[in-house]
């Protein structure tokens, strides 16, 4: 399913194309445009079909698309709930917009692998990367995100110096304080860093085995295209999930004051 | 693969993101729930409400029928005493009428034959007397009765 282009670079080349962002500027200030803009435009969406249904909720009964939305957030709420035993006006938000997020992200790998990027490259764009989780960048944005949260949270609720008692004495007392240090300063960057890396190499490998597939004989493609693609419903699903339950437990021990 | 301003990028979106959730989304749609929640549990503690009246109330027409019922079959016991009274009543007035106009009759069935005897009586004097003037004239030999007379008016004198 190699385009002409590319044709003669092989299945390398073919792979190389598919896992390369669109991209402007050099160096740092390089712009990922199809993950910001397919990320930004999923957004769009969730904000879209969510608002439309708050702006017509009722107490009555509820429409199609108000249940849908009522059964999210009940199941946000039943997670939040579970887990989070403060007070917050964020952390509902957060985890029902990191999982609605993250899931549209996610679905963005059920297109076949080559119809966007044919739009593309009609339209004159030489790459198109569909899938935002399929870039570090946007993984990282909301992990760190939720680390700086973290932090924050973490000094709000426990006060600096209680804050900073935690990373030094805990978990083996004063007169371990550098080791004690050490090991928290590592469990709190192994945070995002999980998260972040979590989602992107799910989110990678399954993207990459699309292409793998899309490389195959056509007749073959549909035999494991389609049970993987099934597979894949239960991943993007699955790690949505993972982050916003993950955030969740973050934020809830952050809050913690031992 | 590497980390660039797309980063930055990501990270405003999110925030915006998040925001625009906290601020417009989430809020109303959780009141709403809330809300039906409350309406639900308002209408099952309003229904429970009315079956507990509806049984306070089916106990007291049950009470209401009862007393009906005793009140009714003393009505009925009552009339039938009435009535039984009435034709008692009736009764003996007819029979003390009965009674009366048979004094009454009787009365006058006496009144009636003496009247009756009274006026034979007459008659049977008158008749008498008319036969004795017949046998009289017939026998009357006045010398012989002038002496009877006169014997009898003696006697009276």
């Amino acid at each position: 399913m190699a385009t002409e282009a590319h044709a003669a670079e092989g299945a390398t080349g073919y792979i190389i194309h598919h896992l390369t962002p669109l991209s402007v500027g050099e160096g740092f200030w390089t712009l990922h445009l199809d993950t910001l803009f397919f990320s930004a435009a999923l957004g769009g969406l969730f904000i879209w079909f969510f608002k439309r249904a708050a702006d017509k909720a009722t107490a009555g009964v509820p429409g199609l698309a108000q249940n849908f939305v009522e059964m999210l957030i009940e199941f946000v709420d039943t997670q939040v709930k579970d887990s989070f035993h403060g007070k917050s006006e964020l952390i509902c938000p957060l985890a029902l917009t990191i999982f609605c997020w993250v899931f549209l992200w996610n679905f963005m790998d059920l297109f076949p692998v080559d119809i966007l990027p044919a739009i593309g490259s009609m339209m004159g764009l030489t790459y198109l990367r569909v899938v935002p989780s399929t870039d570090l960048n946007a993984t990282f944005a909301m992990s760190i995100s939720v680390f700086c949260l973290i932090i924050f949270y973490s000094i709000k609720v426990k006060g600096p110096w209680g804050f900073a008692k935690e990373l030094m004495f805990q978990p083996f007392g004063p007169w371990l304080l550098p080791f004690n240090l050490l090991l928290k300063v590592v469990e709190e960057i192994a945070k995002p860093i999980s998260l972040a890396l979590r989602l992107f190499g799910n989110l990678y490998a399954g993207e990459l085995i699309f292409i793998l597939i899309a490389l195959l004989p056509w007749f073959i493609q549909p035999v494991l295209s389609f049970p993987w693609a099934i597979f894949h419903i239960l991943i993007i699903t699955l790690q949505a999930f993972i982050f916003m339950v993950l955030t969740i437990v973050y934020l809830s021990m952050a809050h913690e004051d031992h | 693969m590497s980390i660039n301003a797309t980063l930055i990028g990501q990270m405003i979106t999110f925030a915006l993101l998040v925001w625009f959730t906290m601020k417009y989304i989430w809020p109303p749609l959780f009141q709403s729930l809330e809300e039906r929640k409350k309406k639900i549990a308002d209408g099952l503690a309003a229904a429970e409400k009315g079956q507990h009246e509806m049984e306070l109330a089916e106990k007291k027409a049950l009470g209401v029928l009862r007393n009906a019922k005793e009140q009714s079959a003393d009505i009925v016991t009552m009339a039938q005493k009435r009535a039984n009274e009435i034709v008692e009543e009736s009764k003996t007035v007819a029979k003390q009428e009965g009674d009366r106009l048979l004094t009454a009759a009787k009365a006058q069935i006496d009144q009636e034959l003496q009247q009756a005897k009274e006026g034979l009586r007459k008659e049977v004097s008158t008749l008498a007397i008319k036969a004795a003037e017949q046998i009289l004239s017939a026998e009357i030999d006045e010398g012989k009765h002038q002496e009877i007379v006169s014997k009898i008016s003696n006697q009276l004198g």
